[in-house]
């Protein structure tokens, strides 16, 4: 069967973003760019499915500027088969991404598609889910441990509480929760021989998406800034502080 | 037109963050809130008591049982008619069921609302909360979930709304549930104390976690872990605090042994006063700290146990 795994390109996660000056957005011109960390660990899983001989295929697609073509080339290094790049330049929301990957799964049939729980970017949560409901598909979100077996996925979520169990008709969703796996990093001969494989270009228009934008920034600000407080000398000291000054014990 | 809020509930009563919820609705409208699933109807009447809810809906059918995002999703959609918003909290429930209805009705879902400006217009946390958006949005419909933390819960009871039973949607039968592993605690949920003492990595095992669980019962507080702690397996998954885990804003949250990266910041640096217990002096969670306390955890934990106990 054949398994899609969407990856985002988004600022790094260890990059302390600013917020531009003119309060637009971001600064995001000359930050360095990583594949969204929970895509890391949903093109990881793809990967142990293929080598378990459960997928035969695994498309990577990512939606974004020319650029999210690195991103692309990193799951192929990791293990991913071909690349579909949608080109667009400026912004994308879960509401067009699904609609794009709705189209391309028409078009590629997959039986499972793995997405990240979440954007580090946006911090959305939201395109696998919608996705699922373009498509029609069960889905399941937060996933921790995931088994295909019989035409079925088996999903152990990670919930308010503790972890919850789901088994979905294939095809389905499943968005990866930061422990559903460890990636890999990418070998060099590996990365030598992903630049060989395939990525095909479209833009939006030619799957019939309008991207057109539902939400307008009007404006991006820096959040309260804490400052440092004092140091405290002893155990003793903390716990007068905490009785006394803050009041909060 | 009213407010559609989508509750959880552990079979007796709403959550906390629910009711941080009704807090958000209210500022746009009439609040109607919805409740499935088992107990559905226990917890309904007593959510009927919330003063700012003016009708509370009762959905127990079995499809609904385990409150699976399809059928709850399926069940939403039937309901959105009615509506100008449809909200939840931004729990793993929440977060798990509105995107779908989102999409269902072709809206883009507005995630994590922080702050509510008009019926169109919210804020909410981008990058690990290192930005602020205000958004406007141009949907017929709005789809949201709520951060809890932002917004003072109303309180549980001074009020009696009708209470209506309904019929579940068409069950679109995608998945079934197969069960759950559930921690049962009595201490405090993470998202509703009023005290959060959590570990990190310096923990050094899930045994050693003993000696914050053994503070926390001295304060009356909930526990919490950082990520490096919680896939160490030191920590349940559902303690984790952060970017990607659970956002509190408790009056007092106390940081031990856990360094301050940015992901683990944006799920408490909005707590009214921050206490950091750690080794190094330069670890990045004192810039945050309202006090700081340099030095090993293990000598000083079980010092702030005995701390406690003296008037
Ligand atoms: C996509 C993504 C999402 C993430 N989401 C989250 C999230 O939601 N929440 C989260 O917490 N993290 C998250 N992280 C991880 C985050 O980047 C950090 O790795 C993590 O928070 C570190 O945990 P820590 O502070 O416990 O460990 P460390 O960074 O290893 O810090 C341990 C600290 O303990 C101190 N220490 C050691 N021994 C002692 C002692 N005996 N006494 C006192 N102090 C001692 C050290 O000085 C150090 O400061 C995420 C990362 C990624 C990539
Ligand atoms: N532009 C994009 N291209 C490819 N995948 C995306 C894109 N945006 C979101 N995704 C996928 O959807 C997940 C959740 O994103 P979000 O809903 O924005 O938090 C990500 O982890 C990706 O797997």
């Amino acid at each position: 069967m054949k398994l899609l795994v969407p990856v985002k390109r988004v600022v790094d996660y260890n990059v302390k973003v600013r917020v531009k000056s003119d309060g637009t957005g971001v600064e995001t011109a000359n930050v360095k760019m990583s594949m969204n960390p929970f895509d890391e660990i949903a093109v990881e899983e793809a990967v142990r499915l293929k080598e378990k001989g459960v997928v035969s295929e695994i498309i990577a697609v990512s939606a974004g500027p020319t650029a999210a073509q690195e991103q692309i080339r990193t799951a192929l290094a990791m293990g991913a088969d071909r690349g579909i790049l949608v080109e667009h330049d400026g912004v994308l929301e879960p509401i067009a991404v699904a609609k794009i990957l709705k189209a391309l799964a028409d078009k590629e049939q997959p039986q499972l598609i793995i997405l990240g729980k979440q954007a580090i970017d946006d911090d959305m949560s939201a395109t696998g889910q919608m996705l699922a409901a373009l498509l029609g598909w069960g889905q399941g979100t937060f996933a921790s441990k995931v088994e295909i077996a019989d035409g079925f996925a088996t999903v152990t979520r990670e919930v308010d509480g503790g972890l919850e169990t789901v088994k979905l008709a294939l095809p389905a969703i499943v968005t990866t929760d930061l422990r559903l796996n460890e990636p890999r990093y990418a070998s060099l001969p590996n990365i030598m021989k992903a630049r060989k494989k395939p990525i095909e270009t479209v833009k939006p228009a030619d799957l019939g998406v309008d991207v057109t934008p539902r939400l307008t920034v009007l404006k991006v600000e820096e959040p309260a800034k804490r400052s440092a407080g004092v140091k405290v000398g002893s155990v003793a000291e903390l716990v007068d502080k905490l009785r006394n000054e803050a009041k909060v014990i | 037109m009213a407010i559609l809020i989508l509750a959880d509930h552990d079979g007796a009563a709403v959550t906390q963050p629910t009711r941080s919820t009704v807090a958000a609705g209210a500022k746009l409208g009439e609040v109607h809130l919805l409740l499935v699933g088992e107990g559905a109807a226990t917890a309904a009447a007593s959510a009927s008591q919330i003063p700012s809810v003016a009708k509370v809906l009762v959905a127990e059918d079995a499809s609904l049982a385990k409150r699976l995002a399809e059928p709850t999703a399926a069940l939403l959609v039937s309901l959105a008619g009615g509506y100008s918003h449809l909200l939840a909290p931004a729990s793993a429930a929440g977060k798990n069921v509105m995107p779908r209805v989102a999409a269902l009705l072709d809206v883009q879902p507005i995630s994590d609302v922080a702050g509510v400006i008009d019926a169109d217009t919210f804020v909410r946390p981008i990058y690990a909360g290192n930005a602020l958006a205000t958004v406007k949005s141009s949907d017929p419909k709005k789809v949201a979930t709520v951060r809890a933390a932002s917004f003072d819960p109303v309180p549980a009871t001074g009020g009696s709304a009708p209470v209506e039973t309904i019929a579940a949607a068409a069950d679109p039968a995608l998945s079934s549930f197969l069960g759950a592993e559930v921690q049962k605690s009595e201490r405090p949920e993470l998202t509703a104390a009023r005290i959060v003492i959590s570990g990190g990595r310096a923990m050094g095992s899930a045994e050693n976690f003993a000696i914050i669980e053994k503070v926390a019962d001295k304060l009356g507080a909930a526990v919490g872990a950082s990520r490096a702690a919680v896939d160490a397996g030191y920590a349940p998954n559902d303690h984790q605090v952060g970017q990607t885990g659970k956002i509190v804003a408790p009056e007092l949250y106390i940081a031990v042994g856990i360094s301050g990266a940015i992901q683990h910041l944006a799920g408490m640096k909005d707590s009214k006063v921050i206490v950091a217990i750690n080794k190094d002096e330069e670890a990045p969670i004192f810039q945050v700290a309202d006090y700081g306390l340099v030095g090993d955890l293990f000598k000083l934990i079980p010092e702030l146990e005995t701390e406690l106990d003296k008037k």
